[in-house]
């Protein structure tokens, strides 16, 4: 790295530092946010309304493969991290598209996973149960297809203007929220669909 | 849906209404257009990212809201001023209380104190902004969409009719098949974005900003206040999303979170709700105690007793408030154990709000009071707001919570609770703040008239309340017989109204002359005050400091006064750098204002389409690289020498 100063490039400079404190306090609101819809989803689970139950729906070998693309996704995530923080611009840019082809994927498994899940006749209007099942992952689905896009805008960001204090803290910051979003799909492959298969 | 549907008719009231509502607006483009401020407006406020310009924003907007919820207020006053009044119907009454509880909370008591910390605490910590100024005006922004929207539900569409409190089955599309209820989920949701927004923005600042030397337990107690304030909005505005999701969802896309049918749970609302609404509690009273704890020790002439103590309360309290949710529903089905355990944690609360009052009092003792507006209000609000606590803790007592549950009493107690506790801090930290605010103080003895006018009218509209409640009168009743002997009481109450709403008559025009005649000859230390935002102009240019202030001690301000060191030498000034301004985040919120709009109505092509702006207000946040620009030394210089005089 170039800079002489043992600080990474993103923490360079006090608003940078702001911004990334900044950005941990609202991630501790999404956390908040994340907790209201599992603790309301436990309260549902088990109101199915004689509509299907999570056990005749979920899809063992689906969420298996959305659950290693996401995962990966979050080591590539890593690396790309990794590599700004070498200086490395090409490589950074190589590893977030990386990045956003297996969320991108994850994201196109869960869409037909509830497609088909409807063909089944589970729709979000069907009971409590999956009223509740399908807020919880749609909202973390979202989290994920907004994450597309902004980290798209930065990879764009970054290949104008290389990797600069500005730059790195903004992809640095996506980064977290990236990590963030890959811990909450592991809370949610344990507590929603092992649980309810169990 | 017809345009009779859209707008509401065959009501007078409400015409008339719609009339004024519309004469205004044609009557502020014109008086704007002919006073040819358009360009002003737009780059003084509608742009701008400095935080003591949105704190104003914020406080106009509380002050119109608290105009908007005393009408709602007084209006049910009258309707139940004698028995069997048919000035409103049952509909309208249910329509009336609701807004005015979701209006008081949300759009007045929220700003007026957001507000206050916007224009004071970066002051107060020696900063030149908030950590970041153009989110602070996004916030600004959503929530003023987010009341705006909220407010034309009662001429467009229908008001929401479930109470503030929304409580379900009856907030459900089943039982309030009208648009009035997603006016409730979506307005309260976008200005609920902005108070996130402002509960992050204010952590960081006052974590990161401080002046050098300024340790926590060295900060203004107003500082502290804020910051725990800001923490519990962290904390429990997320669940209030939450909850308000679930019930669009239900509304508009018939889920079944809260419906009696299919797997639905009605009491998830009220845990949910009562999550975020018992924290909302603290948000709006912690930084009052916050001001008063400001204005007492300031007019005592002595520093605050206890500080350490002081910070504990208010640590305990926020960390109390997550604990008690369930006191709001002891009746509807808990066990015995549940209750015990939710009454003890509420009676807890009692003790560190004692220690903060038992302290005041001592700060008090012995002081040399000064007699001022601001405080007269502390004073008043010290015997008022015990009132509200005691009959609090009467209420924390499950068993004896069945008598009172839902009745007037309890009405009268959170009125005791958060009139003395908000908006009486209010008034002390307008009184107070107005002449760092905009360079002139508010006339004290218009001031005496608004506070014996507001004082004796809240205590003889609200004291008759605690007994017809007792008597057993159940809250939200819209009429009654004359057979129950309410009358007289409610009566009086009526009569306490009309005080009030002349003691807040005497608050405006108090505005209008002090504006017009009051001495602009203020300097910048009117009260001889302890804390740092007393050390700049008033108002303070819009770089704040010309140097960031050095702390070693508590009220490092007053300790200098006396050691007689103040002053600003020349060569200590630099250049400074200040953020732009930006017109994104007024775009955002009109986008958030039109895609909700559409919602409330379930046009869903609409909402769809306009998001789109939305996401273009994102894309130009994100490719917006203006790192603000520099203040020149010459020009500092010349700011600081008209309100110091010549620099040495």
């Amino acid at each position: 790295m170039s800079s002489q100063s043992t600080t990474p490039l993103e923490y360079q400079g006090q608003q940078n530092q702001m911004t990334i404190l900044g950005f941990w306090i609202f991630l501790g609101a999404e956390i908040v946010l994340f907790s209201t819809l599992f603790a309301s989803y436990f309260v549902l689970e088990h109101n199915t309304a004689g509509g299907p139950t999570g056990e005749e729906l979920f899809m063992l070998k689906e969420v298996l493969i959305e659950t290693f693309l996401l995962l990966t996704s979050s080591f590539t995530c890593g690396l790309a991290i990794h590599e700004m923080r070498n200086g490395n611009k090409r490589d950074t840019i190589v590893w977030l598209i990386v990045t956003l082809l297996l969320g991108l994927g994850f994201v196109y498994m869960e869409i037909s996973e509830f497609i088909h899940y409807v063909h089944e006749g589970a729709t979000i209007q069907t009971s409590g149960f999956l009223s509740g099942f399908f807020t919880l992952l749609g909202t973390h689905g979202l989290h994920v297809s907004l994450g597309i896009g902004w980290v798209t805008l930065l990879i764009i960001q970054m290949m104008k203007r290389g990797i600069t204090p500005v730059t790195a803290r903004k992809v640095f910051v996506a980064s977290l929220y990236w990590h963030f979003l890959d811990v909450v799909w592991i809370f949610i492959f344990t507590f929603v669909y092992l649980k309810g298969m169990m | 849906m017809t345009w009779d549907q859209f707008f509401v008719t065959g009501d007078p009231l409400i015409l008339a209404s719609q009339i004024a509502i519309a004469l205004t607006m044609v009557g502020l483009v014109v008086l704007v257009t002919y006073l040819k401020r358009w360009k002003w407006l737009w780059k003084e406020w509608f742009t701008t990212v400095d935080h003591k310009k949105i704190g104003i924003m914020y406080i106009l907007a509380g002050v119109v809201m608290f105009f908007r919820g005393g009408v709602d207020g007084l209006m049910m006053k009258a309707q139940t001023s004698r028995p069997e009044l048919e000035f409103l119907d049952a509909q309208h009454y249910d329509e009336v209380f609701t807004t005015h509880g979701v209006i008081m909370i949300l759009f007045m008591a929220m700003p007026m104190l957001i507000g206050i910390m916007n224009v004071v605490i970066p002051l107060q910590i020696g900063a030149r902004d908030v950590a970041f100024p153009k989110l602070n005006a996004l916030s600004f922004w959503v929530f003023f969409v987010g009341a705006m929207l909220f407010n034309i539900s009662f001429v467009i569409g229908g008001s929401p009719d479930a109470g503030w409190t929304a409580y379900f089955p009856l907030a459900g599309k089943e039982f309030t098949p009208g648009v009035g209820n997603n006016y409730y989920a979506i307005a309260l949701q976008i200005a609920g974005i902005g108070t996130l927004a402002t509960g992050v923005n204010f952590i960081v600042t006052i974590l990161k900003m401080r002046a050098p030397g300024m340790t926590l337990m060295k900060m203004p107690m107003f500082t502290w206040t804020a910051l725990v304030t800001n923490v519990i909005i962290v904390a429990a505005f997320p669940i209030l999303t939450v909850a308000l999701a679930f019930m669009t969802l239900d509304r508009l896309f018939g889920t079944h979170f809260f419906t009696v049918a299919a797997g639905g749970d009605p009491m998830l609302w009220l845990n949910l709700f009562w999550l975020w609404g018992h924290p909302e509690v603290y948000i709006v009273v912690l930084p009052a105690f916050g001001m008063f704890s400001e204005v007492i020790s300031t007019f005592s002439r002595k520093n605050l007793y206890g500080y350490k103590s002081m910070v504990a309360s208010i640590v305990g309290i926020a960390f109390l408030s997550m604990l008690v949710w369930v006191h709001h529903f002891y009746t509807m089905g808990n066990s015995g154990a549940v209750n015990s355990v939710f009454s003890i944690t509420t009676m807890a609360i009692a003790i560190p709000t004692g220690v903060k009052i038992f302290n005041w009092l001592f700060t008090m003792r012995k002081g040399r009071i000064k007699f001022t507006n601001a405080m007269l209000w502390s004073l008043a609000f010290i015997p008022c707001f015990t009132i509200g606590g005691v009959t609090g803790v009467m209420l924390a007592m499950a068993a004896a919570d069945y008598q009172y549950h839902n009745t007037m009493f309890l009405v009268a107690h959170f009125h005791y609770v958060l009139i003395p506790g908000v908006v009486f801090a209010v008034f002390a930290g307008l009184y107070y703040w107005w002449p760092k605010m905009f360079g002139f103080k508010l006339n004290e003895k218009i001031g005496y008239w608004h506070f014996w006018l507001f004082v004796i009218g809240f205590n003889v509209t609200f004291m008759p309340m605690f007994f017809v409640g007792l008597d057993g009168m159940s809250r939200r009743m819209f009429t009654y017989s004359a057979s129950t002997g309410w009358g007289p009481l409610l009566g009086l109450s009526a009569i306490g109204a009309l005080i009030l709403a002349a003691g807040f008559a005497a608050l405006c025009y108090n505005i209008y002359w002090s504006f017009r005649y009051a001495s602009r000859d203020v300097g910048n230390d009117p009260w001889d005050a302890r804390t740092l935002e007393w050390a700049t102009a008033s108002p303070p240019p819009h770089y704040n400091f010309a140097k960031v202030p050095e702390v070693s001690q508590l009220d490092e301000f007053w300790e200098n006064k006396k050691a007689g060191i103040t002053g600003l030498k020349k060569n200590e000034i630099e250049e400074i750098h200040m953020p732009s301004n930006s017109w994104t985040p007024l775009f955002m919120a009109v986008a958030f204002g039109i895609v909700g709009f559409f919602l409330v109505f379930e046009w869903f092509i609409p909402a769809a389409i306009s998001a789109v702006l939305i996401v273009i207000g994102l894309i130009l946040n994100s490719f917006d690289y203006d790192h603000g620009y520099h203040v020149s030394v010459e020009e500092v210089e010349e700011t600081e020498r008209k309100w110091r005089g010549d620099l040495k």
